[in-house]
């Protein structure tokens, strides 16, 4: 998978002043990717994400995304990049075409492009039924498939999903992850999404990385980690004695 | 700009279908359609049968009839105008975690504190332009005088000074909404700050006056120099009252037999036989060279109170969504 690098982190750090959330993070995406994010909960995934959107400034380090530093041109990236995060919230006295068309308002998209954009993201996402239906009264799988709804009317190069499976059904979560590899492979859009649960990643990403207490241990294929750190070749390997592994050594 | 647009048509809509909005618009509509008709009918009595004084128009506001006027009506209710829209604007969005989706959309930050301040604004002035021309069709409906140039000026000057003062309010409970995380907290705090303001500067400014220049009550005419003295301190504390900014500027603009913002301490009887002398209503613009610096105050801290709501939203960290 050759492409153009959509996520270029060079030495990233953010401090607060309790902890280093951060440290000194390297990394590369390419365009089309799943890059499955993996660490526990407080490892600093979120804060990341918020660097690559430019809504935390990095205390050190470079990064681009797009092609852009976020920090310097928020608007620009966030243009091109969709972001939906954790346990996303709506506005609950609107139904779900509203909340998704604010959205599409606040990007600038016209209304009259905007509406039947929003009919095909809602059947896409399978709320169309329940479009008129104000948000309050939505499931947290419905929510969630609504958060997909708004990232995606933006038409996005590049999409942030922050937990996106975190307290879903067993349906809920293979919906959620079937719509990923679908936006994957049909539309070619890059995905970066965090996550703690390893086997959810697994079945979606082709690459992952791997980051405990700050700082990122391990990247690449599945496989290849597993090769290197394991040293097995057997087909049927697990994330987790790999993960735990890693978390054992940091 | 669009950012700003798209924030302020979505929360004037917001605010013009929230049932908040319906309680304050009927109740001030109410008690301003109460007050206007029950001084509309008094001066209806008074003025049968003579030539009606001038300015009568503007009474309908001023006139205090059985219980109070419409502009201490506001003076005093305005505040809370602003502080019921303004107490969960920034805060409401956190709590629904609808705020970290919203600085994730390309706009700028302060499109989303600029475009909510402002649909308030706009939803205040809306509010008080329909209250002020109901009453206006019903006083001349019952008094049956058509307003003057003049006194349609005064009516807009004074809806100015009132859109600023009900603005101040909104500001500050949009600031606390931005300090505080919890709705409930912002609410109390701009209520506190409204206690404070509207009736402990007014008794702590008679305190600290009588302290200063101790006033004997019994012994009228003591000394005027003292007499002096505690007017002005009585008169330069109470002024950091936005309140007392507010009702002095309304009152003389209303009221142009008023002459001056600052109470009259008679001395003596030559005195009031001179003023008393002169009891022809002043200019338009000479009341409004009076209430300039009132006026201008109103701007200013309006001003510094938002200023201050967007310096710390700008620099709020949004991982604290």
């Amino acid at each position: 998978m050759e492409g153009q690098l959509i996520i270029e982190a060079e030495e990233l750090t953010k401090v607060y002043p309790s902890q280093t959330a951060v440290d000194r993070l390297t990394l590369k995406v390419q365009e089309g990717e799943v890059f499955g994010f993996l660490g526990p909960n407080g490892a600093g995934k979120t804060t990341t994400l918020l660097m690559f959107l430019g809504l935390t400034e990095p205390t050190s380090g470079k990064v681009r995304v797009c092609g852009l530093d976020p920090a310097r041109d928020p608007i620009q990236v966030k243009r091109q990049v969709g972001y939906l995060p954790e346990n996303v919230g709506f506005y609950d006295e609107m139904d779900a075409r509203q909340n998704v068309q604010y959205v599409a308002r606040l990007n600038r998209i016209p209304d009259e492009v905007s509406s039947k954009r929003i009919d095909e993201l809602l059947k896409a996402v399978g709320l169309h039924e329940e479009a008129h239906k104000k948000v309050g009264a939505y499931s947290k799988g419905m929510r969630q498939r609504l958060g997909i709804a708004e990232v995606l009317v933006k038409e996005p190069r590049l999409i942030f999903l922050d937990e996106p499976t975190i307290g879903l059904d067993p349906d809920g979560t293979n919906r959620m992850l079937d719509l990923i590899r679908s936006l994957s492979q049909e539309q070619k859009m890059t995905i970066f999404f965090s996550s703690h649960l390893l086997d959810q990643v697994q079945r979606v990403s082709d690459r992952v990385g791997i980051m405990i207490k700050g700082k990122l241990v391990a990247t690449g294929p599945i496989q290849e980690l597993a090769k290197e750190k394991l040293g097995v070749d057997k087909e049927r390997y697990t994330l987790e004695e790999l993960y735990m592994k890693y978390f054992k050594e940091a | 700009m669009s950012g700003i647009f798209t924030v302020f048509r979505k929360e004037l809509e917001d605010y013009f279908s929230s049932t908040r909005f319906l309680i304050i618009f009927a109740l001030i509509a109410m008690v301003g359609v109460i007050i206007a008709s029950m001084v509309g009918m008094t001066l209806q009595e008074e003025t049968r049968g003579m030539t009606k004084p001038t300015l009568i128009f503007l009474m309908l506001f001023t006139s205090t009839g059985k219980l109070f006027s419409f502009v201490q009506f506001i003076g005093f209710f305005g505040p809370l105008i602003g502080i019921i829209l303004g107490f969960d604007a920034i805060n409401r969005e956190r709590v629904s975690r609808t705020l970290s989706k919203l600085v994730s959309q390309p706009i700028f930050r302060d499109s989303i504190i600029n475009g909510k301040f402002l649909a308030g604004v706009t939803t205040i002035a809306m509010m008080l332009v329909a209250i002020v021309l109901i009453i206006s069709g019903l006083g001349i409906w019952l008094v049956g005088v058509v307003p003057g140039v003049e006194e349609i000026w005064r009516l807009v000057i004074y809806l100015i000074a009132s859109l600023l003062y009900v603005s101040f309010w909104l500001g500050i409970s949009i600031l606390f909404s931005v300090v505080f995380r919890s709705t409930s907290t912002s609410a109390l705090a701009s209520l506190a700050i409204w206690i404070f303001f509207s009736f402990f500067v007014s008794l702590g400014a008679g305190v600290l006056a009588d302290a200063i220049a101790p006033v004997n009550q019994q012994n009228v005419g003591a000394d005027p120099a003292m007499i002096m003295k505690h007017e002005e301190v009585l008169r330069v504390t109470s002024s950091f009252s936005p309140m007392t900014l507010y009702s002095d500027a309304t009152s003389t603009i209303l009221n142009p037999m008023q002459k001056t913002t600052r109470g009259l301490i008679l001395m003596g009887p030559m005195e009031r036989l001179s003023i008393s002398r002169f009891q022809n209503p002043l200019p338009l613009l000479q009341s409004l060279f009076i209430v300039a610096p009132h006026l201008i105050s109103l701007i200013a801290i309006t001003f510094l109170c938002f200023g201050i709501c967007y310096a710390i939203f700008m620099r709020q960290e949004v991982r604290t969504v």
